[in-house]
């Protein structure tokens, strides 16, 4: 006990003297630089400050094409691409349930919503078609209503799932369907009290046998208490079959979103990490996800790095807690990961696309784009690199941000705009290039 | 009505100050909620004293120095008590110890405040 009470009182020390920000470091990558602990009285805040796109577009790459093939959406935040080449959109907005328990929540959730879309969420799934292959989505039907928040979509043995913000729900899948044929069944209940980090994102096993949810927790770091935080900050394995559920992996503190590798079978998770311990702190990060590893969260992070906020503190599972594979950058909120295809062009055929939301608690914005992480050997590898940026204009107000990102295996990236409630394709320009806008 | 709002100060910042003992015991959250509300409503009425008590200052003779330590409580008060709320807005136990050291500060001017402006109330009555 007393050695605890000595490393926490270091680590207190380090939260009162830690003031002064230090330059950038290096934040990707597999040993991502980790300074100090640092709060001062008033967090750092930079809320986007929204504006339309007019008639601009965010950058690609030289040789890459990008075109909106569907607007005026409500809020779309993960997409999947259809065996016949539909894209099914998930709309919503959650975690209104959500108490305020402090002050601090009236204002902050207020500060917040600026710099989000005033669209209410469609709470629908919206179907996407391009009947002729000429890269113009002219077809376009709501497949579903009346869900509740959904975000993640799978599609397995020609079953449809859906993770609303809490349940996770089946709806049978036709190749050809623009809508679903009836209300959907419900597969299992999923956490949903309070809901604070309310998406649920969704991946499938290879052999179909098991889906995969991420769920986050309900907290920064366990201000609303220790009980809110049961079956949350973790990935379930849910059996397909009977609805059974488990704990496959935990200590994830916001895994928004999930995906399986191709070939390997090897589940992968973005992740957004704890705030309020400064700019540089702590990175969100890309990992495999190892059965029944923990991952730090409330306890460590980035491994074993001790987060004294959270109380009664525990050693013993600080001492298992498992390092992820590859920073991303702090604040920069991924909510999107998918993996290439070689149909993305050399240069972007091994690794994933990371979708960033951006940052609004740093006084300098990071995110805002999306990224390319390399792989080499089935593992990622050198630095991001840019692929959609421009969401934040040269006059600082921004247009769109990113959340779900998909590649189609015919050779294209869709990337879902929760703040213009836009759709957008990036092809090589060999391909047919999308429409124009609407 | 000034004796009312000054009174009312005391309970809400020494109850912020017992929720901040409670929540370094007992490591629960709900304590360290109540204790930013308390602050939020020391604050408050804290703020409405001072500006009564500025008002009156220019209003009643009253013995000058006394006034002036009295207003001057007061506005340590409520610049401490603000920049307690603001700590008491950090997450779990990044509260902890700052915390619990302002809010006894803040009691115990909020009781030196309170102590000299009831004793320069009561010398204003009896006038």
């Amino acid at each position: 006990m007393k050695r605890i009470g000595l490393f926490s009182a270091t680590a207190l020390a380090f939260l009162l003297h830690g003031c002064g920000s230090p330059p950038d470091s290096e934040q990707y990558g597999p040993t991502p630089d980790l300074p100090n602990q640092e709060r001062g009285l008033l967090p750092n805040m930079k809320i986007a400050d929204p504006t339309g796109w007019g008639s601009d577009r965010p950058t690609v790459p030289q040789g890459y094409t990008i075109g909106a093939i569907a607007t005026d959406l409500k809020v779309p935040r993960q997409t999947l691409v259809l065996p016949n080449g539909d894209i099914l959109i998930a709309e919503g907005k959650g975690g209104n349930d959500a108490p305020k328990l402090r002050p601090k929540d009236i204002i902050a959730g207020y500060i917040k919503a600026k710099g989000t879309t005033s669209v209410k969420g469609g709470d629908r799934l919206t179907l996407l078609r391009d009947a002729n292959g000429d890269g113009v989505y002219e077809g376009r039907s709501v497949f579903a209503e009346n869900l509740n928040a959904p975000y993640g979509l799978a599609l397995v043995n020609g079953a449809l799932y859906v993770a609303n913000q809490d349940s996770l729900v089946r709806f049978s899948y036709r190749d050809g369907q623009i809508r679903a044929s009836g209300p959907p069944n419900k597969v299992t209940d999923l956490p949903s009290a309070i809901n604070h980090h309310w998406t649920k994102s969704l991946a499938a096993s290879p052999d179909g046998r098991f889906l995969y949810v991420g769920i986050g927790s309900n907290s920064n770091i366990t201000e609303r208490g220790m009980a809110a935080e049961v079956d949350r900050a973790m990935v379930w394995q849910i059996d397909v079959q009977t609805g059974a559920h488990k704990p496959f992996a935990t200590g994830l503190r916001n895994p928004t979103a999930l995906a399986v590798q191709p070939g390997l079978g090897q589940l992968w998770a973005v992740a957004n990490e704890r705030d309020e311990l400064g700019p540089n702190l702590v990175s969100d990060y890309l990992t495999s996800v190892r059965e029944g590893g923990f991952y730090g969260w409330p306890y460590s992070y980035w491994g074993k790095n001790v987060d004294t906020r959270a109380r009664p503190q525990r050693p013993d599972l600080v001492a298992t807690a498992i390092r992820p594979d590859y920073a991303l950058g702090s604040h920069v909120a991924a909510l999107g990961v998918s993996f290439s295809s070689p149909a993305m062009g050399s240069k972007f055929s091994e690794g994933v696309f990371v979708g960033e939301h951006g940052s609004w608690n740093r006084s300098v914005p990071v995110g805002y784009k999306v990224v390319f992480i390399p792989f080499r050997g089935g593992r990622p590898t050198g630095a991001p690199i840019d692929f959609a940026t421009g969401f934040v204009g040269a006059d600082g107000k921004t247009r769109g941000r990113p959340v779900g990102v998909t590649v189609d295996p015919r050779g294209a990236l869709i990337i879902a705009d929760d703040l213009s409630n836009t759709i957008w394709r990036v092809t090589p320009s060999g391909q047919p290039p999308a429409g124009p806008s609407r | 009505m000034h004796a009312v709002l000054l009174a009312a100060t005391i309970p809400l910042f020494m109850g912020a100050l017992l929720s901040d003992i409670a929540y370094a015991r007992s490591e629960q959250i709900q304590w360290s909620n109540f204790a930013s509300w308390l602050i939020v409503g020391g604050i408050v009425f804290c703020g409405c004293t001072l500006l009564w008590a500025v008002v009156e200052m220019f209003h009643k003779d009253r013995r000058v120095g006394q006034a002036i330590m009295y207003v001057g409580l007061l506005l340590a008060t409520f610049v401490i008590g603000f920049v307690n709320a603001l700590i008491h807005a950090k997450d779990a136990w990044a509260v902890m110890p700052e915390g619990l050291i302002v809010s006894i500060i803040v009691a115990a001017l909020a009781i030196s405040a309170t102590w000299i402006g009831f004793s320069s109330l009561r010398a204003g009555v009896t006038k």
